[in-house]
């Protein structure tokens, strides 16, 4: 298996360890059945033990494995006729947000998320998946284009975050991102968001005003990244483990947080084990809320993803009054 | 004799030490950052806390900001007593909050309420950066929400001051989930015809600028404040090539096209009610009725 992460790595051992039995078995005249079918047990014991006691930073590394399926590997599971429209009208053709038009089991649709490459030449030509404000201008577009003609959107969420550039703040990287917040909230069609990687800030959120929002089980989304935070809270970007746990940036931790609907459970090990079955996961539940939403006019969209929004967040009354007198 | 008034010596005495530097007085005088002039802090604040020598725009608190705007009298403050709670339980924050409370009598980083601008009724949000860097958490987010809401309800314009380092790191998710909370707020207010007005003070970064901040039909910044969506550092970092000076200056914003104007503090009453009037001059003078 390529790409074993850090903590598979007793797995990996323990497996190395029982084929070289096998290999020995075929050559020597020796029967090892008994031993091999230990070991074989305790292994899976062991993937049982480590898969379902996945710590954050686990989950990042899964999050972030370089053949962790991508948004269109979920476009061509998911959708036929999938048909690709570039271009913002404005400036150009960000190739780190991929968006056009398709059928889901006949209903048609509007596809859009970002795009990570899967080689380093890929990754040049996507930006690694962080998009420029003509990225965000035009998932707007082809969001704007959804609702004139009655399409649901569906949006995956992928990115590190929007790109920190020069020219990215000189066409507006603020604006950009801002405008697609306001203009989402009015959209009278449903909006379906779904978390597959890293749902980096503002880049990430910037596709992800959706009436539902649902994360695969070992994707994160949070308000910077564990690097980051480690950086500014304790000028230490190696304390990333640390911070990932302190951030709350899990599927089940956004769950708890009243952020997101539903956690998309992941084929053991993640979802670059096996794309087909991990799509399949994807469509029951995409297939659900857009059932529920469907049922939904316009208005009511607009109001329920209003609602969603309003109840985002923890306060309280202080009892000393120190407002200005 | 003659020979040591004309030393080296002497030119460098007269230059005050860096301890010295910061020994001016904290309070009775304040020394300007950009052009060093120490004057009185009363001057400075009659003068809206804008330099007397150089014009450079000293932060100024949410007080001052609604005092030196609305009619006497007029403000009527709303959710004064809203606090942070502890959503990821975060090790210090609690303790943080509490000692800005203090330091800065304030209970959250913005302030909102209703007043009238040179008679204009409106609903105004001013952020306080005295307060956690400016920074948005939950807090911030539902008060600016809720002035929204409140000003779609009354039928008034909505005038928000901007100054913020960003999303709240310590309340993580929630923090950013605030950006889409308080944008979707002001898409309904504006499609039901309301007027939203954004002033961008120093510094207007991260999750506050590409949020409401950049959401005004007029988009206003003070001069010389610095308003961005990446840190410049990170940029540096990211792109290894040198940046402009003003990067990110108000003035960069607007000669690339995503400001209406930077206005200097003086000016900026004179401006908005200006604004408020042709809006609100709709139906005067008898056009419509011809």
């Amino acid at each position: 298996m390529v790409g074993e992460l850090e903590f598979e790595k007793p797995l990996i051992e323990l497996r190395k360890k029982i084929s070289e039995l096998k290999e020995f078995t075929k050559t020597a005249d020796v029967d090892l059945s008994a031993e091999i079918e230990k070991l074989e047990a305790r292994l899976e014991k062991l993937e049982n033990e480590t898969y379902a006691n996945l710590t954050p930073w686990d989950r990042v590394q899964i999050a972030r494995h370089p053949s962790r399926p991508t948004t269109l590997d979920y476009i061509q599971r998911l959708f036929t006729n999938f048909f690709e429209c570039h271009g913002d009208r404005l400036f150009g053709d960000d190739e780190a947000i991929v968006g056009g038009i398709a059928k889901y089991d006949g209903l048609p649709v509007t596809v859009i998320g970002h795009q990570r490459g899967k080689d380093t030449k890929e990754n040049i030509r996507r930006n690694f998946g962080m998009p420029h404000p003509e990225g965000y201008r035009k998932a707007l577009r082809l969001m704007k284009q959804a609702e004139k003609f009655h399409r649901p959107i569906i949006c995956f969420i992928d990115t590190k975050g929007a790109y920190p550039g020069k020219a990215a703040e000189e066409r507006g990287q603020s604006e950009a991102i801002a405008r697609n917040l306001f203009e989402m909230a009015g959209l009278t069609v449903p909006i379906v968001c779904i978390v597959i990687g890293e749902g980096g800030s503002g880049g990430a959120l910037a596709l992800g005003v959706g009436n539902h929002i649902h994360m695969l089980e070992n994707s994160t989304y949070s308000v910077i990244s564990p690097e980051g935070a480690a950086a500014i809270l304790w000028k230490d970007a190696s304390l990333a483990r640390r911070a990932a746990e302190t951030m709350k940036i899990t599927a089940p931790d956004l769950k708890a947080l009243g952020v997101i609907d539903e956690i998309i459970p992941e084929v053991r090990g993640g979802a670059h084990r096996n794309v087909d079955e991990q799509a399949k996961a994807i469509d029951h539940v995409l297939k659900q809320s857009l059932k529920e939403l469907l049922a939904l006019d316009g208005n009511a969209l607009v109001e329920q993803r209003y609602q969603k929004f309003k109840q985002m967040g923890k306060f309280t009354v202080s009892r000393d009054y120190l407002g200005i007198k | 004799m003659l020979k040591e008034l004309f030393t080296k010596k002497k030119k460098y005495a007269s230059i005050p030490s860096e301890q010295m530097k910061q020994d001016v007085p904290e309070g009775i005088m304040t020394k300007c950052p950009k052009c060093k002039k120490i004057m009185y802090t009363k001057e400075l604040v009659k003068n809206l806390r804008v330099c007397i020598s150089c014009h450079y725009h000293h932060p100024m608190p949410s007080r001052e900001r609604i005092a030196s705007l609305l009619d006497e009298g007029s403000f009527r403050e709303y959710d004064a007593e809203m606090i942070s709670e502890n959503p990821l339980q975060f090790p210090d924050y609690l303790e943080k909050l509490e000692a800005d409370r203090r330091k800065s009598n304030l209970n959250e980083a913005v302030v909102t309420g209703e007043g009238t601008l040179n008679g204009h009724p409106l609903v105004i949000a001013v952020m306080d950066s005295a307060f956690r860097m400016g920074s948005m958490g939950s807090v911030v987010g539902e008060k600016i929400t809720r002035a929204v809401e409140k000003a779609r309800e009354l039928g008034v314009p909505f005038l928000i001051f901007t100054a913020s380092g960003g999303a709240r790191m310590q309340e993580g998710v929630l923090s950013l989930m605030q950006m889409a909370k308080t944008s979707a707020a002001l898409k309904l207010f504006s499609d039901e015809g309301g007027l939203i007005i954004s002033v961008m003070t120093h510094p207007t970064t991260g999750g506050v600028s590409a949020s409401f901040a950049s959401l005004g039909d007029y988009n206003f910044a003070e001069p010389g404040a610095l308003i961005g969506f990446a840190g410049r550092r990170v940029i540096e970092q990211t792109v290894r090539e040198e940046l402009p000076e003003d990067f990110q200056t108000a003035e960069f914003l607007l000669k690339h096209g995503q400001l209406d104007a930077v206005i200097h503090r003086h000016e900026l009453k004179e401006t908005l009610t200006n604004v408020l009037d042709i809006h609100q001059a709709r139906g005067d003078g008898g056009w419509w009725e011809n």
